[in-house]
């Protein structure tokens, strides 16, 4: 039903269910970066003429529609290339100088591990229980032993689509004196985010993911947090005042956007979220399939679900026992249909599981209960092939 | 052309995948060199040997026989099983010099993608890069045992 706005669909008949990786674009998407380069192409923040400060006017319009769209105020959201920048950049120009033990749960994205292990901070790992959720009151504990940490945990696991419980994970972890970042890479796409609701630190997320550009992400953060923060980046743009002995910078948010940053692909960010913004039942949608996906799962001899719990958002992960989830990969891609397939980079969990990885399908919401269908169809004819 | 050379074997190879005219009967048919792959001794499934790529699990072992070298292999996922297999097929038995000599460029013709994309997660791409490495590596030292033979004399 929701095919027609994409381009790539026009093109290719394949049936794409790698959607956590990323997603397909819609032509808003195009038409807003097309736009850019075509009728204003012109730098921002700098110098007077008219056709910059158009280039300004819409720049700083996006910030203003994409920080409303998670709830959050526009000099709240910082522009990055992804969630992966904002969490390296939170790293650097924070918590690095704020705090000497960060801890994340065992469901974590890679990027939510390297960035503090870069800057030598001391991690604690959070475990999950069997059906790969917090358990409350194990993560009560951790709180106890280490007040007044840094807190970094995932919206919803790209891995296998469990959706954290935000609300109670970072009001106990403000009673034991932590703040929280909360990466919402594979939240944007499929949840409605309220940053103030759920009374969150810093957020992080990415274009890519939720229908937009690549290369171009944010980190939401209290006003009064970023103002404590240092500049990530030096360069223009983000100064006040430049001598060769000291330099001055400019108030958050600017002050960590050096250099030109991703015009196009910001304006293009808006546009896949105003895109969001227009589809009716989204959450419906998703959890339709997912539910269709698992029972539809479950009658294929053999298969190994990772994920039996209700809170689960966007993607599903299992296994043929027997079978190399690679094997299966490749037998599905040469059958047209496009997934994920090994440890999604996330490596920690799939050891705690004792497998090398999984098969991955994640939805957008151009996906259909046909689509997965033909996939488990496909899939059917590899596992009689490799059995 | 010799009816030995690298060149020979990948033909032979390419000839019998023309044969399949549905690329999931051309798969089915690595499945089956890859289930049919000459087990490695698994005193050599060890770190050193493992070929990186994450997708899945492949244990390189080359040495050296008569001036020869040859490759046996072993990995997690019949796939990439058999295309170890192929690659054993056209490089295993053959001189430092004749492997050297020989561009991989050779191996499209063989039409198999995940032979040909070298991307930094293709363990079948690195396997290729390992094969060559070996070769110069022996190579090097058997020219430097020649030399040596040299000034003995």
């Amino acid at each position: 039903m929701y095919k027609e706005p994409f381009p790539f669909f026009q093109n290719s008949d394949i049936i794409y269910l790698d959607n956590a990786a990323t997603t397909q674009k819609p032509q808003v998407v195009l038409d807003a970066i097309n736009d850019y380069y075509t009728l204003f192409c012109s730098n921002t923040h700098r110098g007077s003429h008219e056709l910059g400060n158009r280039a300004t006017q819409e720049y700083e319009a996006a910030r203003k529609s994409i920080s409303s769209f998670i709830g959050a105020e526009a000099n709240e959201l910082i522009f990055t290339r992804g969630t992966t920048e904002s969490i390296n950049l939170l790293a650097s120009s924070y918590v690095k100088e704020h705090f000497d033990t960060v801890i994340i749960s065992e469901l974590e994205h890679h990027s939510n591990i390297v960035p503090w292990q870069l800057h030598e901070l001391h991690l604690v790992v959070v475990p999950v229980n069997e059906e790969l959720n917090i358990d409350l009151n194990v993560y009560e504990c951790i709180l106890q032993e280490h007040p007044k940490s840094f807190i970094s945990l995932t919206h919803v696991s790209n891995a296998f689509g469990i959706v954290n419980p935000l609300n109670s994970l970072i009001s106990l972890a403000h009673q034991y004196g932590c703040e929280v970042l909360i990466d919402g890479a594979q939240a944007l796409a499929h949840l409605s985010i309220d940053v103030k609701k759920m009374d969150a630190d810093f957020y992080a997320v990415s274009a890519h993911k939720a229908y937009g550009p690549t290369g171009v992400g944010a980190l939401y953060g209290k006003y009064a947090l970023l103002e404590k923060m240092n500049p990530y980046q030096g360069g223009g743009s983000m100064i006040d005042d430049v001598s060769f002995e000291y330099s001055t910078y400019l108030d958050p948010p600017w002050r960590f956007e050096a250099g030109t940053q991703a015009i196009a692909q910001v304006l293009g960010f808006k546009a896949a979220l105003e895109f969001i913004r227009t589809i009716e039942g989204l959450e419906a949608h998703n959890a339709k399939l997912l539910e269709y996906a698992k029972a539809q799962l479950l009658k294929i001899e053999g298969v190994q679900l990772y994920t039996y719990a209700n809170n689960v958002s966007g993607n599903i992960s299992f296994n043929i026992k027997g079978i190399h989830h690679d094997d299966i990969g490749i037998l599905l891609s040469k059958q047209n249909i496009m997934l994920r397939t090994g440890h999604h980079c996330a490596m920690p969990i799939m050891k705690k599981l004792s497998i090398e990885g999984t098969i991955r399908l994640s939805f957008a919401i151009y996906n259909t209960q046909e689509e997965i269908d033909i996939c488990l169809e496909a899939l059917q004819k590899a596992i009689r092939i490799l059995r | 052309m010799s009816p030995n050379s690298i060149q020979a074997a990948i033909d032979t190879l390419s000839s019998e995948f023309d044969l399949f005219d549905d690329v999931m009967d051309k798969y089915e048919y690595i499945i089956e060199l890859g289930k049919g792959l000459k087990p490695m001794d698994d005193q050599y499934k060890k770190p050193e040997y493992k070929v990186q790529g994450c997708q899945s699990q492949i244990w390189l072992h080359p040495y050296v026989k008569k001036g020869k070298l040859y490759f046996e292999a072993t990995g997690d996922a019949l796939i990439a099983k058999g295309l170890v297999d192929i690659l054993i097929r056209i490089y295993s038995g053959r001189s430092a010099k004749e492997i050297l000599e020989s561009d991989t460029s050779m191996l499209k013709s063989l039409h198999l993608s995940e032979i040909i994309s070298s991307g930094r997660q293709n363990g079948i791409a690195s396997m290729l890069k390992r094969i060559y490495g070996f070769a110069k590596e022996t190579s090097a030292s058997q020219t430097a045992i020649t030399d040596l033979a040299k000034e003995q004399t």
